[in-house]
């Protein structure tokens, strides 16, 4: 039950790897996989949350000699998520991607990546980790030029570059670690982390986790690749980047700072909120000046990875359920609107916004789905980014923060600002001269992944109480790191 | 012998800093090679270094002799170098069909994607 999360994506390769060109096929297979993978990332989740944490042990090796894989709530929610996304992407490639790229075996690459990240979520080991990490690099490397365009291989040698220089940080970073500690077990290491007196060479090793981290979950100052290659690939792989690249980052950056860190540690903690600080900013004013589509969303993707690493640096139980509960809300957001973009480029041939307009009269209904994950993003209530942005308020205001909650207040109305630039462009200007004869119509199958998205958003903001429910358990979990040490080494809870 | 190979690790970082800020791409991937190496020997080398006891298990024991090399770094090298190859293979790749599609080896004139 543990290991299926990666096991399916990996029979799914399997299948896809010697199904040929038969492209039908392997459309089939790969929504047929998206939805199993959906309903068992729902079920992982019920049972985590009923009977605890699951642990499994690769090889029969028990921990912390073998590879164990852990999957505790934080790592259940963002294997649904993830399944969420993965399950609307494989329907919206159907349509939504060419047949070029469907016969260089886009669904391939795309279950590779889902398994890469499945598996960064649910191991329970630092090498491990990295191994992941790499899976889903290559797989993600190869997505972003599948097609060969002069933009996209500009684009992945910019993303490439940037991104192994980061895996390199981290592999220094376990190297260093398992040297001084000599276990590369996360329960293990959190563990002797706060037994026993580390030498100071562990703090280098942490700040190359960091490091790699926060390259990872394009942080401030090193997210200059996300906004130079994250719009050169189709709208089916860019909204998959969008959704989950940067999030996988951010999960790694919770897991580290969650079992290694002190909890009184006043260096990092602040450090992150002088990057989340940046973060924020940076982003939303990037994003506000540009005036392609998609380059305003993947500068948005910055600016709102700010406010996750915003949440962590605030280290209460509130501070961290609440950036959970933005990251939940980010994934479906910013996924939803880079298939909006997708859907909007795609019939006007152009992302480019002053090119564009009158799609209110024209499609009301695609207008909405934009509304609505627009104004979620932007934190009107009741939808979802309202909650995660006043919770993190909350939480700021709780534990003293008041200069970087002012400065999180501050970038949602530039949020608001960019948002709606983009609703003014495309969506609400008058046009006459636009000839909408003879372009392509949005087809069903690539609406559907995003009414589907957005019902979730609906949900997620409306019914925020039960969701925040579960979260604060996650929390409560990841802020004390005994139950997960415990479930992994067998020990009763004894720290 | 750890010193020998703690300077060579320093040189090999700072060469694959250095050519990976060079403009060229065929210099940026020999940068990333330097970088992937010197990382693998960081790892290797971090645990310490045991000369002349590999670790095996004699015939007919259980446990291993005391004062045996750790084998797991070793374990992890020899993941970080299969990953490694197949990373720079594709960085050649990459180099190959973006040099078929541009012409161009020059960096300060891939500026298409920063507009």
């Amino acid at each position: 039950m543990t290991g299926l999360p990666i096991l399916i994506p990996f029979l799914a390769m399997i299948f896809l790897a010697v199904s040929g060109t038969r492209i039908i096929l392997q459309k089939i297979i790969a929504v047929a996989t998206s939805l199993v993978l959906l309903v068992v990332a729902v079920f992982i989740l019920i049972r985590v949350d009923q009977e605890g944490i699951m642990v499994m042990y690769a090889g029969g090796w028990k921990a912390p000699i073998g590879i164990s894989l852990v999957i505790d709530s934080f790592s259940a929610l963002l294997l649904v998520a993830t399944a969420i996304v993965g399950f609307c992407m494989s329907i919206y490639a159907v349509k939504g991607l060419d047949e070029k790229r469907h016969q260089t075996k886009y669904y391939l690459f795309f279950f590779g990546m889902i398994m890469g990240i499945n598996g960064a979520f649910i191991t329970g080991d630092i090498f491990n980790m990295y191994v992941w990490f790499e899976v889903m690099l290559m797989a993600s490397f190869i997505l972003m030029v599948l097609g060969n365009e002069r933009e996209q291989l500009e684009g992945g040698l910019k993303y490439m570059t940037i991104s192994l220089l980061g895996s390199l940080l981290f592999l220094a970073g376990i190297g260093i670690l398992y040297g001084h500690a000599g276990t590369l077990n996360l329960a293990h290491l959190s563990m002797k982390f706060r037994e026993i007196d580390l030498p100071p060479a562990m703090n280098i090793a942490l700040a190359l986790l960091m490091t790699a981290f926060a390259i990872k979950s394009a942080a401030f100052p090193f997210f200059f690749w996300l906004p130079s290659s994250y719009h050169t690939p189709p709208p089916a792989v860019s909204a998959l980047f969008a959704g989950l690249l940067t999030k996988v980052g951010i999960y790694a950056m919770v897991r580290i700072v969650t079992l290694f860190f002190d909890a009184y540690d006043q260096f990092w903690h602040g450090l992150l909120l002088v990057i989340s600080g940046f973060t924020m900013v940076v982003g939303a004013v990037a994003a506000f000046s540009q005036t392609d589509i998609r380059r305003v969303l993947s500068f948005s993707i910055i600016s709102q990875m700010g406010y996750l690493i915003m949440g962590l640096g605030f280290f209460t139980p509130l501070g961290i359920a609440a950036a959970i509960y933005f990251m939940l809300h980010n994934i479906l957001v910013k996924t939803n609107l880079f298939l909006v973009a997708g859907i909007v480029g795609r019939t006007e041939g152009s992302y480019n916004l002053g090119a564009m307009g009158g799609w209110y009269q024209k499609f009301p209904g695609i207008t909405l789905l934009y509304f609505l994950s627009a104004m979620a993003l932007a934190g009107f209530p009741p939808l979802s980014g309202f909650f995660g942005k006043f919770l993190l308020a909350k939480a700021g205001l709780e534990s003293q923060h008041e200069l970087i909650t002012g400065i999180s207040i501050f970038t949602a109305l530039i949020t608001v600002a960019y948002m709606f630039k983009i609703w003014n462009g495309v969506f609400w200007k008058q046009t006459q001269d636009i000839k909408w004869e003879g372009r392509e119509r949005p087809e069903f199958s690539m609406v559907f992944p995003s009414t589907f998205l957005t019902v979730l958003i609906l949900y997620l903001g409306l019914g925020a109480g039960p969701v925040f429910d579960i979260l604060q358990k996650t929390a409560g979990q990841l802020l004390d790191p005994s139950g997960y040490i415990g479930s992994v080494l067998e020990y009763e809870n004894t720290l | 012998m750890e010193i020998i190979l703690a300077i060579t690790i320093g040189m090999l970082y700072s060469a694959g800093i250095y050519l990976l800020l060079r403009r060229s791409v065929t210099k940026l991937i020999l940068g990333i090679i330097l970088l992937s190496n010197a990382t693998n020997l960081l790892v290797f080398i971090s645990g310490g270094l045991t000369t002349g006891n590999p670790p095996f298990i004699p015939v007919n024991e259980e446990l291993p002799p005391s004062g045996i090399a750790d084998p797991l770094p070793q374990a992890l090298v020899l993941t970080a170098l299969v990953i490694g190859l197949g990373i720079i293979a594709y960085t050649m790749v990459l180099k190959y069909k973006y040099h078929d599609e541009t012409g161009n080896e020059d960096f300060d004139n891939a500026k298409e994607t920063d507009r």
